[in-house]
């Protein structure tokens, strides 16, 4: 066992656990939001991780032993805990600044369509832009562009919003036969493709679409049905000779326009799922439903009540800490309770 | 005065044949080493020596090779780095051109320290020429029973191979180059675990660089102890530096570690002083990647002290004021050079050469090739500077490989020593054409 | 063409087999890149569809690791190119020393853009990143073959020869 601290908060963990491992079982322990956001690392596939460094973070105490800094900020999600580490994440403002670059690098080559993007509402980089990033970005050169290709009848590549992440290429590496896709070219130039235009024909290859952490992979029978913030998500299941049949609808009145995998509280999926469940049980008399699902990863889907409480109580304590005397006015004249 | 230990003959003609090679005292380190020698030996002769890697990073060799695991059963390999690619740098490609059975008699000695039965050696793809001198000087050694089954009879055996690149530069990065080598894309690796640990299809691996192996060499001949006496300080031996730009003498040189700047630059038997009677204005000592220094800071150091050709007196000051060994890569500029300009060649090569794999690098050297040519351009504003200064301050450190930061220093260290003259491109964008470059190599008019 | 009629010579077969002999059995993915390189001298100095599948299908991988590989490294050519490849150096000593001239002079020559085949098929100017060649600039690589401290009345001499000889470059 390990004895980690990350913001000030020390947990004991297993060795060989990443600081990304150990700040998620803080937070699920606290109810905390120390876990450092992650773009590329899925804890569901092997090897993933260390590409995008957004869940970068400053190791101040290498271990008890070897208390020395570590030099440069690390990939949470790849680096593991040694006894006696001190990491910090939102409580060092560098860190936070370094982060901001991050986002910024992702941020520079994305296209702004998230008002006709599938994924708006769900998109995992929407939220780290909110998050993370700061209001405005700095490049000024046009964007990196290319058309959007079908990748078969089910799924839409729209290399534009992609990150990178590799996420799609280890699910299909992994959990499919014959991987047709992958990363060409290099660079800024390297994209997700399969080089000719070929389908991703295979059983699991819809696990894609939710792995996705961006709108690059969406599902082609789901394509403009409606905004997702407008759908109902329940979870299901049904007997499937494939897969555990265990799913997410997403629903509007009766209609089921989407079905996915249900993802766990970081945005993951939590049980691959078949194409067959996916795309062709569209039906709700195919499905038993056990009733709403519970969105924990923070977006806009989520019922985000409570965070837009956490940010309205913010604003107010600004307001009320605000020194009305520099501006003619009396102290707090802009506290909401006073009005 | 100069002391050869790695080019001592390479003017001799037909020193790139095994018969030749052997007549000048060729593979008699491997005899001394496979017949009274255990791996083991030479390891701590290595270790004595002070020998640091000769690529770019200076890792201390002896410490790498003492890393690599020995678990039983599990084969381990010797990969010799010959991807040379940083700008500025080419010593490997002289030296396997010249004296190509020293680095394969480096490998022998090297493999049989480290206990690997089968060594490769990963050659740019550009080099080709190179890889076929390679390959028949190994098969040379082949039918001389220096490679093979049972070498000179000590019942150790070697089998030798070249790999050729595909062109691109980030396989000069260990675990990029291995992972190329198991015919991937030259993604670095993310590490932990490191080469010693899991390199090659997994296997305990160390990789070191063409000069480094060929150094192993003379190591043996002389012994370790001597070889430290060699130098200055910590940079024990001797170090290729390949030199160019404008001097009259753009060449390899073999020097001993602390040799003065000055006199390398400007003595008859180095780079002979600058081309064309002119004054010089920078250099960048290591390879691209190394911080540029202006003439006042390259040949003191900010105490004042004359700047020597280490590791630690190129280093003197930190990047404030100081720089690096490198890969010795070692580019002058004189007094006509836009700095601004050569910088963007670095920043348009740190683009191109970018893996794409981590963001900051993937996005942030394209973002910095843009910036810099909006100088070019005449169009760059004040605000550009410090926004090039924060891009590459966003990327060092952020990344899973050094590229981050060898596309990083340069911009800065431009920046830092050589600011006024992005301000000129701001304030007076028609002086642009005069630092433009100019029909200069065969002194003719632009038309 | 298709992959069924793609075939290596009986002499790059045998190389095949001499380059799959310096690896473990189980390994043969390291072929790759030295075969790529066979390929594209065995097939025009370019790298096809069909090429690549043919090389997969040697080693027993997924096209798509091909394609990976093929477009990840520069050197191998997914475009038909000219009979003769011009690949110019361009960076910091290259540059210093005058390979915008190289360019620019190529170009006049030629009557062509950098980056286009000239019209009877036989040139092509590249401009490239560092050659490991700085001490020699400027430069130009001809499939393996350097060409150093070039002038303008070098350059005329060297594309003149290469007319007379008229057989594709190749690096390997």
């Amino acid at each position: 066992m390990a004895k980690v601290t990350i913001d000030d908060i020390t947990i004991e963990v297993p060795d060989g656990t990443t600081i990304l491992q150990a700040a998620r079982m803080i937070d699920e322990q606290h109810g905390t939001n120390i876990a450092p956001p992650t773009m590329c690392y899925y804890s569901k596939l092997k090897t993933t991780g260390g590409y995008c460094r957004t869940c970068i973070v400053s190791v101040t105490q290498g271990s008890e032993k070897d208390p020395r800094p570590m030099p440069k900020p690390v990939a949470s999600c790849r680096t593991t805990v040694m006894d006696g580490m001190v990491v910090r994440n939102n409580t060092s403002p560098e860190l936070l600044e370094a982060r901001a670059g991050v986002v910024e690098f992702l941020l520079i080559n994305h296209p702004l369509d998230c008002p006709v993007c599938d994924q708006a509402g769900e998109c995992h980089l929407q939220d780290l832009g909110y998050e993370n990033g700061k209001e405005a970005t700095r490049y000024e050169f046009p964007r990196r562009e290319f058309e959007p290709i079908d990748i078969g009848d089910k799924i839409k590549l729209h290399m534009n919003r992609c990150i990178l992440c590799y996420r799609c290429v280890k699910t299909c590496e992994q959990i499919t036969d014959g991987r047709v896709h992958g990363v060409i070219n290099r660079g800024d130039h390297a994209e997700i493709s399969t080089y000719i235009e070929k389908a991703i024909d295979n059983d699991f290859s819809g696990n894609v679409i939710d792995v996705c952490p961006v709108g690059a992979l969406t599902d082609r029978t789901f394509r403009f049905k409606s905004r997702v913030w407008f759908t109902n998500p329940v979870d299901a299941h049904r007997d499937c000779p494939t897969c555990s049949g265990k799913v997410r609808l997403w629903m509007k009145g009766k209609d089921v326009l989407r079905v996915t995998a249900r993802k766990d509280r970081w945005g993951e999926v939590e049980e691959f799922i078949c194409n067959t469940c996916r795309f062709d049980k569209k039906d709700v008399t195919d499905w038993r439903i056990e009733g709403p699902s519970k969105i924990s990863h923070h977006s806009v889907i989520s019922q985000n009540h409570n965070e837009l409480r956490q940010v309205q109580l913010g604003v107010r304590k600004q307001l009320q800490q605000w020194d009305g005397h520099k501006y003619g006015l009396g102290e707090g004249a802009l506290d909401p309770n006073n009005q | 005065m100069s002391k050869k230990l790695l080019l001592a003959n390479d003017h001799i003609p037909g020193i790139n044949t095994l018969e030749v090679y052997r007549q000048h005292g060729g593979y008699k380190a491997l005899e001394k080493a496979l017949k009274s020698m255990k791996p083991d030996d030479i390891v701590e002769e290595v270790k004595k020596s002070g020998l640091r890697g000769r690529g770019g990073a200076g890792f201390p060799t002896g410490m790498k090779w003492s890393f690599l695991a020995k678990p039983e059963g599990v084969p381990r390999y010797l990969v010799c780095n010959a991807d040379e690619s940083e700008p500025g740098t080419f010593k490997d490609r002289y030296l396997m051109e010249r004296i190509p059975h020293l680095l394969i008699e480096g490998m022998i000695v090297s493999s049989y320290a480290l206990g690997a039965n089968t060594s490769y050696i990963y050659v740019r793809g550009e080099y080709f020429y190179i890889i076929k001198i390679l390959q028949k000087a190994i098969k040379e050694a082949y039918a001389a029973g220096l490679l093979g089954k049972n070498i000179l009879g000590s019942g150790y055996d070697l089998d030798l191979y070249v790999q050729p690149g595909g062109g691109a530069y980030i396989c000069g990065e260990e675990t990029a180059l291995l992972e190329s080598l198991e015919g991937k894309r030259g993604n670095p690796r993310i590490k932990p675990p490191f080469p010693a640990v899991a390199g090659l299809w997994g296997c305990p691996t160390v990789v070191n660089n063409v000069e480094t192996i060929a150094a192993v060499v003379p190591i043996v001949n002389i012994s370790g102890d001597e070889y430290a006496k060699i130098g200055i300080g910590k940079s024990t031996g001797t170090k290729l530096i390949s030199a160019s730009g404008h001097i009259n003498k753009p060449g390899v040189y073999e020097i001993e570690l602390g040799v003065p700047v000055e006199e390398f630059i400007y003595s008859d038997e180095y780079c002979g002083g600058i081309r064309n009677g002119k004054k010089l204005k920078a250099v960048v000592a290591g390879g691209s990647s190394v911080p540029i220094l202006p003439t006042e800071l390259i040949l003191k150091t900010a105490k004042g002290e004359p700047r020597l050709m280490s590791y630690e007196s190129l280093g003197d000051g930190g990047f404030a004021t100081g720089t690096m060994l490198g890969s010795g890569g070692f580019i002058v500029m004189d007094e006509d050079t836009s700095v601004v300009k050569n910088l963007f060649t670095f920043a348009r090569f740190y683009h191109h050469e970018s893996c794409g794999q981590c963001s900051p690098c993937r996005e942030g050297t394209g973002w910095m090739e843009k910036i810099l040519q909006k100088f070019i351009d005449g169009k760059a504003t004040m605000s550009d500077i410090d926004l090039l200064w924060d891009v590459q301050s966003k990327i060092e450190g952020k990344t899973i490989c050094p590229l981050g930061e060898a596309a990083a220093w340069p911009v800065a260290a431009a920046i830092r020593h050589f600011r006024h003259e992005f301000e000129e491109y701001v304030n007076r964008p028609e002086s642009i054409h005069d630092v433009k470059h100019y029909f200069r190599l065969n002194n003719i008019e632009e038309a | 063409m298709t992959t069924t009629e793609i075939q290596f010579s009986q002499e790059a077969q045998q190389k095949v087999q001499e380059i799959l002999n310096q690896y473990p059995k189980e390994k043969s993915k390291s072929a790759l890149l030295p075969l790529l390189h066979l390929a594209q001298a065995e097939f025009d100095g370019w790298l096809s569809v069909p090429v690549m599948d043919y090389v997969a299908s040697i080693l027993k991988i997924q096209p798509i690791e091909v394609y990976e590989v093929a477009s990840f490294y520069t050197m191998f050519n997914l475009q038909p190119v000219g009979k003769y490849l011009i690949e110019v150096c361009q960076t910091s000593s290259c540059w210093m020393c005058g390979a915008e001239d190289i360019v620019r002079y190529l170009e006049q020559k030629l009557g062509v853009p950098t980056g286009e085949i000239s019209a009877d098929g036989m040139f092509q100017v590249k401009t490239v990143e560092c050659l490991g060649s700085c001490g020699t600039a400027p430069m130009f690589q001809i499939g393996d073959q350097y060409y150093e401290n070039l002038t303008f009345e070098k350059i005329d001499a060297i594309l003149e020869e290469l007319k007379q000889e008229n057989k594709r470059s190749r690096y390997c």
